[in-house]
């Protein structure tokens, strides 16, 4: 019961952060200088999601050869930029990952 | 990649359908599922192990759909956190949607109400992933709205497929696969090509970088601060260069 309510509040709140910009702005017209603004939000978020997972995988700022999820992002970058194919980038840069774990462990 | 030649007013050029913009984003997600499915997995593993029944895991990933704040969520049940806390804490931890909702705005605002409610159910980190680093042209199609659909009800199938094979085989995936990073790895794929421009690339970098020193903000609140950043110093970067 207890478990029940906590899932059904989550999924709640949840929504509302989902609903809130598309239903009650709905009508209006955004500010041009705001559209512009908007248009740089995905690649804001996704590095603001990217960063801290391959420069502190551990919890701490690490940048030397030791951090092996910093090196394979490298390598998903290079594969990502080249290639612009988002599978290849995944599939290379998680093996990339598993290499240099064999190679160290 | 298809290109769609985009001429509204051009009969020539019909405009992709409906159903092509349904498949064409559900292909969109295949592309990104080797990160999505471990996911799942690890959540639905997490959610057992914190008291969840089987039942209650495959339902809250339907009910509430969002990975990070399940995961944060189940943590907090399983040490015995009040109720009312975990609510607001998924809340807060989920606060990011609104700029995923301004964001993407532009594109979806004039729909009818009845499909602004359901394209916000979709509305997950990796749907707005797909959608929002499409490019421009092919988003401003009319029935591109589909495409979302499509993204939005491929990635609902795996989250609940694979909650639910976490939920059943539990955690007997060994850690040494890593892989978490898969998400990431996989959001590498989506925005290194959709990076347009000095203003875009300047974004990027700052929004990385704040997140760092970011990351002591409690609740995930530095992704926030951090995306705030980095459209700041992108628009200060278009200014000064016009």
């Amino acid at each position: 019961m207890r478990l029940w309510l906590a899932v059904l509040g989550m999924g709640a709140v949840t929504y509302v952060t989902r609903a809130a910009p598309l239903l009650f702005l709905h009508g209006r017209r955004l500010p041009p200088g705001l559209l512009r603004a908007l248009r740089l939000v995905p690649a804001a978020v996704l590095s603001a999601l990217i960063a801290p997972e391959l420069l502190q995988p551990g919890g701490a700022v690490e940048l030397g050869w030791g951090n092996l999820r910093l090196l394979a992002g490298i390598v998903a970058i290079v594969v990502a930029w080249r290639t612009r194919n988002v599978f290849v980038t995944t599939v290379s840069g998680l093996a990339s990952l598993w290499v240099l774990q064999a190679l160290v462990g | 990649m298809q290109i769609y030649r985009l001429e509204p007013n051009d009969a020539s050029t019909p405009e992709p359908s409906r159903r092509s913009e349904l498949l064409a984003g559900a292909r969109a997600v295949l592309a990104i599922l080797p990160s999505d499915l471990p996911f799942g997995l690890v959540y639905g593993a997490a959610a057992t192990a914190a008291g969840l029944s089987s039942v209650l895991a495959v339902a809250s990933s339907a009910i509430i759909s969002a990975g990070s704040a399940q995961m944060i969520g189940v943590r907090l049940l399983g040490a015995g956190a009040p109720v009312l806390l975990v609510i607001v804490t998924a809340l807060v931890v989920n606060l990011r949607h609104v700029l995923y909702g301004l964001s993407l705005f532009p594109r979806l605002g004039h729909l009818p109400r009845r499909w602004r409610w359901t394209l916000a159910y979709f509305l997950t980190d990796e749907s707005f992933a797909v959608v929002a680093t499409r490019p421009e042209a092919e988003a401003r199609a009319a029935n591109a709205h589909w495409f979302m659909v499509g993204a939005g009800l491929a990635l609902w199938i795996s989250w609940l497929t694979s909650t639910a094979l976490g939920a059943f085989i539990g955690g007997r995936l060994p850690a040494s696969l890593s892989l978490d990073f898969a998400v990431v790895v996989t959001f590498i794929g989506l925005v290194v090509p959709a990076l347009e421009g000095r203003a875009g690339v300047i974004a990027a970098l700052t929004a990385g970088g704040v997140a760092v020193f970011a990351g002591a903000l409690p609740l995930r609140l530095g992704v926030i601060v951090a995306a705030i950043a980095g459209v700041a110093a992108g628009v200060f970067a278009d200014r000064r260069r016009t």
